[in-house]
């Protein structure tokens, strides 16, 4: 087995057989999901923690399941309840927990590089459920996932990353593995919400819906945060919807068999098209399946990893 | 105190001097000849003797931050540093926009420092880019020159009058030149690092515009403006062609814009985030050229001691800003001159006599009888590796941490004192 990381940083330093590493473990735990018991032991006696310095209910809800499912004991901190409202450092906060014997640090981060500092600071394993503009390394795997199950092979798929791409870390980490697996990247958005050095990183670059979702294989929808427009990013949210709204006359250009992806949570009717999220493309829910599955597959090949090392 | 320095490599750039030979220290001062015989016979063969380093740009921290530097703690490092003075910033607390601030810091300095200090003053009251301070009174009371520093006047009309009121005086505008409306929220470089980090970018341009802004404004009033720290390629070329003008206009750069890029905060490593941020390896060579066509007149350290706890934080919420005496020299001789980019006189020119002569300091900047005895003694040869147990500076906030140099000062001689030794340690 080709995994020995004590964290899950990002994807950017993941090679492409590490990657596929944490895949095909993922998939004997998604079948484990039509089971009755839908449970493993594989984490017995170890203690998940979540660490969420950021509103989120999928991801941390995501990372809950898969530490139950298993076995672990697993606690969520949300930094309202914390003392991180008392003035505590983020990493006192951190070694903290280390002292209550957590084994792995999952969090979740505003600012960028957060669950570098913890990684270096601590012996827990960190995993980075997003930081900031940064990454948000489960996210492209389980997205990753569900194109390699839906279409077998990612080499020479189209696929289009659509909106924000410039506040993206779900883009990012998606560009990531995507490239490392000989994917045709392309992202479409404003200029001003594509960073001016995205090609560099082996994507083509669309300021014109229209033109780029021709033949797409997959289209991915990033949601839309309304406060960018308070930062002139551009003009209206009317204005965004008349330009980038993923809509079903303009899937209709994409391939016939074209995937439709949404990190979540969806601004209906905003970034996409209610008939296009609930049409027979959207495999908006499975990801959410998909999701728990990665999950799982990440905290346990660390977990083994981690036992290795203490061998 | 009679003191004789025999044998040693004279370098010194404001007489062209470059001969081995003896240096003669008598009542703080350099002389042909003591008057009688020397008290103490320093042997500096092998050595070279230059002018005391000066740096234009650091903050000291005192009055008001003093967890982070004192006078005391700051000109020790800069003693170590072979830098026998100091330029301190006006933003402690209270900021220097008035005289009894001022008198303060050279009380401090007279008490407990190891270097001279000389105090920059404020631009405006309060460094809060509205209303000229006392400017006047300021001179008075002891002040080398005016500026901003970290918070650049954003008002073209009160940067164009502090540069006409400052004639008369004869006193360089510092400006930190920032347009904190592009950088809003920015803690590193623009560019494909700051997309792949995540973090949010400063553009060279945001340093650019204003450099443009107050060459410019220089250009208007025939004031004399002083630009910290540039750090991009053009602000390079635009300093160049005003200097082609004939414009009353100076810079300096730091050492860590001519050693470092933005690849640096790949691990998000808080040593690495200053302001202006690093940048790339096109704008460091042309630093280097600027350094060597003179553009670039001095070398300053913009020293910037933060704690460990302010440090130890997300990339993000760190303050920006490294500290920088202890190092000045060694990076200067290893990325400069032994990459051949500065003859180990140009090199000492931009830390001696271009500041004497921009900041009009006399007797300062060289060795020639009757300048006052500020003298740093060098071992080229001396190999180190710069540790953090071995920092004298209050704060630890170094990138340069682990790096393996070989050249730096041996002795420092401030006022014909020796206040430190790499022997000795600091004097009392």
């Amino acid at each position: 087995m080709s995994f020995n990381r004590k964290d899950l940083l990002g994807l950017e330093h993941l090679d492409k057989k590490e990657i596929q590493t944490i895949i095909d473990s993922a998939r004997p735990f998604k079948d484990m999901f039509t089971r009755s018991i839908k449970k493993a032991p594989a984490l017995v006696g170890k203690t998940v923690v979540n660490l969420f310095y950021e509103p989120s209910t999928r991801t941390r809800t995501s990372f809950e399941v898969a530490s139950k499912r298993l076995s672990a004991d697993v606690v969520s901190i949300a930094t309202a309840t914390s003392s991180v409202v008392k003035g505590e450092s983020l990493v006192d906060t951190a070694k903290t927990l280390e002292a209550m014997k957590a084994d792995i640090i999952i969090i979740r981060h505003t600012l960028a590089g957060t669950p570098e500092l913890l990684a270096k600071n601590l012996n827990a394993s960190i995993i980075n459920a997003g930081d900031g503009f940064h990454e948000h390394p489960t996210q492209g795997l389980l997205d990753l996932f569900t194109m390699q199950e839906k279409k077998k092979k990612i080499e020479g798929l189209k696929v289009l990353l659509v909106g924000d791409i410039l506040h993206s870390r779900v883009a990012k980490s998606n560009i990531w593995a995507l490239t490392k697996f000989g994917a045709k990247v392309r992202v479409v958005g404003p200029p001003t919400l594509i960073p001016s050095r995205i090609s560099e990183l082996g994507v083509e670059v669309f300021y014109n819906l229209d033109e780029a979702i021709k033949d797409a294989d997959v289209v991915n929808i990033l949601r839309i945060q309304m406060e960018r427009q308070q930062e002139n990013l551009f003009p209206s949210i009317h204005e965004y919807v008349e330009l980038y709204q993923v809509t079903k006359e303009r899937l209709a250009k994409a391939k016939p068999d074209v995937l439709v992806m949404h990190p979540g949570p969806m601004n209906r009717g905003i970034e996409i098209d209610s008939e296009v999220a609930d049409s027979p493309a959207a495999v908006i829910n499975e990801q959410v399946t998909n999701g728990i599955a990665v999950r799982m597959s990440v905290l346990y090949l660390l977990a083994a990893a981690r036992n290795k090392r203490k061998k | 105190m009679l003191i004789q320095i025999k044998n040693i490599k004279i370098t010194d750039p404001s007489t062209k001097t470059n001969k081995t030979g003896d240096i003669f220290i008598e009542n703080g001062k350099i002389v042909e000849k003591l008057s009688g015989d020397a008290d103490n016979v320093i042997d500096g063969k092998g050595k070279i003797a230059v002018p005391g380093l000066i740096d234009v740009h650091s903050h000291l921290r005192e009055p008001g931050q003093e967890e982070k530097e004192t006078i005391k703690t700051g000109t020790m490092a800069a003693a170590k540093g072979g830098i026998t003075t100091v330029f301190c910033m006006p933003n402690t607390k209270p900021v220097t926009d008035n005289a009894p601030s001022v008198e303060y810091i050279l009380m401090k300095a007279q008490k407990e420092g190891k270097v001279n200090v000389f105090p920059i003053g404020c631009i405006t009251k309060g460094s809060q880019g509205k209303e000229l301070a006392e400017i006047g009174i300021l001179k008075k009371a002891g002040i080398v020159a005016v500026s901003d520093d970290g918070v650049p006047v954003a008002n073209s009309q009160i940067m164009r009058r502090a540069l006409e009121y400052t004639k008369m005086f004869n006193l360089a505008v510092i400006s930190h030149c920032e347009d904190k409306e592009l950088s809003r929220n920015g803690v590193m470089n623009a560019g494909k690092n700051s997309m792949i980090f995540g973090l949010r970018g400063i553009p060279n341009q945001s340093e650019e515009i204003m450099v443009s802004r107050d060459i410019m404004l220089c250009e208007l009033t025939g004031g004399k403006l002083h630009i910290a720290h540039v750090s991009t390629a053009g602000s390079v070329e635009l300093v160049r062609r005003a200097k082609k003008k004939g414009l009353n206009v100076t810079c300096e750069t730091c050492p860590h814009y001519f050693s470092l890029t933005d690849d640096y905060v790949q691990n998000y490593d808080t040593n690495f985030k200053m302001n202006p941020p690093l940048r790339t390896q096109k704008d460091v060579d042309a630093i280097k050229e600027g350094l060597k066509d003179g553009t670039i007149d001095c070398i300053a350290t913009d020293h910037a001691p933060h704690t460990q706890e302010e440090k130890c934080r997300e990339f993000d919420s760190a303050p920006f800003g490294i500290i920088g005496f202890e190092t000045l020299l060694s990076l200067t001789l290893n990325e400069l001159v032994d990459k051949k980019v500065l003859t180990l006189e140009e090199a000492i020119a931009k830390m001696t006599v271009n500041p004497a002569k921009i900041f009009s300091l006399e007797n300062r900047g060289s060795l020639k009888p009757g300048s006052i005895a500020d003298i740093t003694i060098i071992d080229l040869e001396h190999k180190y590796e710069f540790k953090k147990e071995d920092i004298l500076s209050k704060s630890k906030n170094s990138p340069f941490i682990g790096r393996k140099f070989k050249g730096c000062a041996v002795m420092t001689i401030v006022g014909g004192k020796i206040v430190w030794t790499l022997k000795d340690g600091i004097i009392n």
